[in-house]
């Protein structure tokens, strides 16, 4: 059994309007039926666009936002269920590492401080001893020197905050760390530091890890499997090089080609696909797919009435989306009127893809709908 | 010397695991810099200092620039210092302002203010209450005595020394202010923090707490301040005290939604969220995070609100709501007595107004200064 499972998640927001007492008039669905499992010591990679809803799930599984509905299994218990005392008891096995390191940080707390926090809420460590011999050795760990004790979040650089935001996670000595973007905020040169580290201390700790972010390159070299997120649900998710060699939906295709190949010959001729149109509301998602919006495969059947399932397309690969099989064997073509843009190895692509871009219902030069 | 100074502007490399060894990277020409002779030559690198005929009117020059260098360095020390050990918010934000001008004015002049408030009745050269002068004013109405060797401001309507007054005056004004605002900050923040604390605690029961309160609060603000001190004042009857409460009331609504709208703000900041994913209890929560990280503006508005309220209460004097014993000194009272004879005498008039205006402008440059200091977005 998997350490922590996620059974149809859903998480929505209500939206509130009113003069003297607020009446709900809407529901933002940030996440809508998502299930999922990590196996333990695995890293678990989610990514997906801005405002897919990554981070409401990651905040989801430690309760930091309320779920609407389903479970999350976390060594057996149903953590969606457990009151909140002992929902916050749980929460030293649940760590979370943020995106912000400054602003993650109590800018009135001394480093002590902010990492004697989290034990003294747990009852860890008897006294203050204790506590500070145990904080040094975690400050060892992750790279600090012992004189960070007496000082301040601000007087720190951005990876050294982003490292005390590590520390104060393993103080706790946790199964599962949920680290929501963590080197999305650094220089580049730091996030290499950053992930390496988060890599070292998994080898060291056993640690399970829950890594959000939406550079691919970042969850490709950390994740073990990767999920793709696209407005609140799951379109696809297996092990991370299956994931990279072989996309399936059409979402991660088009995601995948966004990621530049370090060669100048494949770069010219590779095929990218470039999506028009925004992320639609998730205050009010498109009926059936939820990606048959923007989907240069859409079919005129089934895509915007039925909402595809993750099904198993062979070896822990899953795909939600009805034609996967046709896109997968060339039988479907993508269609033109929506997907102008796919720029074929020709390399003739520059003026018809800008001139689509004007004009999304122009009559494409080639693929007609199956 | 110069890498002593760059190392602690660049604590990451210090600390940098991979041992990138950044030490190497800087010290190399600095290292020629660090004789002792070259204190007065130091000034080469400097970019100012360009080279060639400069360089001819040379020990003038160089001292100049010694001096200037000298400067520069010890302005480094300090800034090593402040960089180096560890400072909380409040111990650098006190740096900040000590080195504000505007800060040290306001501070000075509020000094001088508690000063006198204090030994105002001791330094009095004549009694504010006797009217020694009497019959020097009344003998020959309508003629005011202006200042002269024995009365340094000059006698007022009643023959009674002004600078007296002024000294006494003070005390009064003062206990006005404070009293006033730490009515309106005590019940203001009580308000607003319950209020805060409530909406931070969550739940819908804590937004509908919030809402009943906060909708009273907006009544409160919607009436004019002065209209609802003047009221507090009538209904209560005239004296002191009641212009100490009529203008501490209006400030509460103003206290209120401040700490309110600012714990709000640090209710939603990341590191709430992270002390919760950490498994802190929400109450230590809302009191060891949320509240003190809420202060800074509170603090800043009470010494901005002691500037109004001395100006409100000197306005209900003024209108003949304060102090029954019209004969003790209060400027606000000196104010409005003085109000009758402008024609005559206006500078009966000016030396309250100007007293009151001059301490109001001390509180606001120190609670702007205060302000600045404790703004964030300055903080490095």
């Amino acid at each position: 059994m998997s350490l922590l499972e996620l059974n149809d998640i859903k998480v929505h927001f209500p939206v509130r309007r009113g003069i003297l007492f607020d009446r709900v008039v809407g529901h933002v669905q940030a996440v809508d039926g998502i299930s999922l499992s990590v196996e333990a010591g695995q890293t678990y990679g989610l990514v997906g666009e801005s405002g897919c809803g990554k981070t409401t799930l990651g905040r989801a599984i430690l309760r930091l936002v309320d779920i609407t509905g389903g479970e999350v299994l976390f060594d057996g218990t149903d953590l969606a269920q457990l009151p909140e005392e002992e929902m916050r008891r749980s929460r030293r096995r649940l760590q979370m590492v943020f995106q912000d390191p400054l602003g993650s940080l109590n800018p009135r707390q001394n480093i002590e401080s902010i990492l004697a926090e989290g034990m003294a809420a747990h009852g860890i460590g008897g006294n203050r001893e204790e506590r500070r011999a145990k904080i040094l050795k975690v400050l060892d760990r992750v790279g600090l020197p012992d004189s960070a004790l007496a000082r301040y979040p601000h007087e720190f650089s951005g990876g050294q905050r982003q490292r005390i935001g590590i520390a104060r996670a393993l103080v706790l000595e946790p199964d599962v760390i949920i680290c929501d973007e963590p080197v999305s905020a650094l220089d580049v040169s730091i996030q290499a530091q950053v992930i390496n580290l988060l890599e070292e201390l998994q080898e060291q700790l056993g640690l399970t890890y829950v890594v959000i972010a939406h550079d691919l390159a970042v969850v490709r070299h950390i994740s073990d499997v990767i999920g793709v997120m696209y407005l609140g649900s799951l379109v696809e998710e297996a092990n991370s090089d299956d994931l990279y060699a072989n996309p399936q939906h059409p979402y991660t295709k088009a995601l995948m080609s966004a990621v530049p190949v370090p060669d100048p010959e494949v770069e010219d001729t590779r095929e990218r696909i470039l999506l028009t149109g925004d992320l639609p509301s998730p205050s009010n998602p498109p009926a059936g797919c939820r990606f048959h919006t923007r989907c240069p495969w859409k079919q005129p059947t089934r895509c915007d009435t039925e909402r595809p399932v993750l099904t198993d397309t062979g070896s822990g690969h899953r795909v939600a989306c009805h034609f996967v099989n046709e896109i997968a064997s060339g039988e479907l073509a993508p269609t033109s009127a929506l997907a102008p843009e796919i720029l074929g190895a020709s390399g003739d692509g520059e003026p018809s893809g800008a001139a689509a871009e004007t004009d999304a219902d122009a009559p494409g030069q080639g693929g007609t709908p199956a | 010397m110069s890498t002593e100074r760059n190392e602690p502007r660049e604590p990451d490399d210090a600390a940098r695991a991979d041992g990138a060894s950044p030490e190497g990277a800087v010290p190399e020409p600095a290292g020629t810099a660090t004789t002792p002779t070259a204190g007065a030559t130091t000034g080469g690198p400097d970019p100012a200092a360009p080279a060639g005929p400069e360089r001819a009117e040379s020990p003038l020059a160089k001292a100049r620039m010694s001096k200037a260098d000298k400067i520069d360095r010890l302005a480094q020390l300090t800034a090593q210092r402040t960089t180096s050990s560890g400072d909380s918010l409040w111990v650098a934000a006190f740096r900040r302002l000590r080195s504000s001008k505007m800060a040290i004015i306001g501070a000075v002049i509020i000094a001088v203010f508690v000063l006198l408030a204090i030994v105002g009745p001791w330094i009095a050269p004549y009694s504010p209450t006797a009217q020694t002068w009497r019959g020097e004013v009344f003998s020959n109405r309508g003629i005011f005595v202006g200042p002269r060797a024995e009365n340094w401001l000059g006698l007022d309507n009643l023959g009674r020394d002004q600078l007296s007054r002024l000294l006494v005056g003070a005390r009064q004004t003062l206990l006005v202010g404070v009293v006033a605002t730490v009515i309106g900050f005590v019940v203001g923040a009580l308000i607003g923090g319950l209020s805060g604390a409530a909406l931070a605690l969550g739940g819908r029961t804590g937004q509908r707490i919030d809402t009943v309160i906060m909708r009273f609060i907006d009544m409160m603000l919607a009436l004019p301040s002065l209209l609802l001190a003047v009221s507090i004042a009538a209904v209560m009857g005239q004296s002191l005290t009641t212009v100490m409460i009529a203008v501490g009331v209006v400030q509460i609504p103003i206290f209120a939604r401040l700490l309110r709208g600012s714990m709000l703000a640090q209710a939603n900041a990341d590191y709430v969220l992270a002390a919760r994913s950490l498994g802190v209890r929400r109450r230590r929560i809302v009191l060891a995070h949320v509240l003190p990280n809420s202060l800074g503006p509170v603090i800043v508005q009470c010494t901005l609100v002691l500037a109004t309220a001395i100006i409100e209460a000197a306005a209900l004097s003024f209108l003949g709501l304060g102090n029954l014993d019209a004969a003790q000194p209060e400027w606000g009272v000196m104010l409005a007595q003085a109000q009758r004879f402008f024609d005559a005498a206006p500078m009966l008039a000016v030396w309250p107004a100007l007293g009151i205006i001059i301490t109001a402008l001390g509180f606001t440059l120190l609670g702007e200064a205060m302000r600045e200091a404790l703004d964030p977005k300055l903080r490095s």
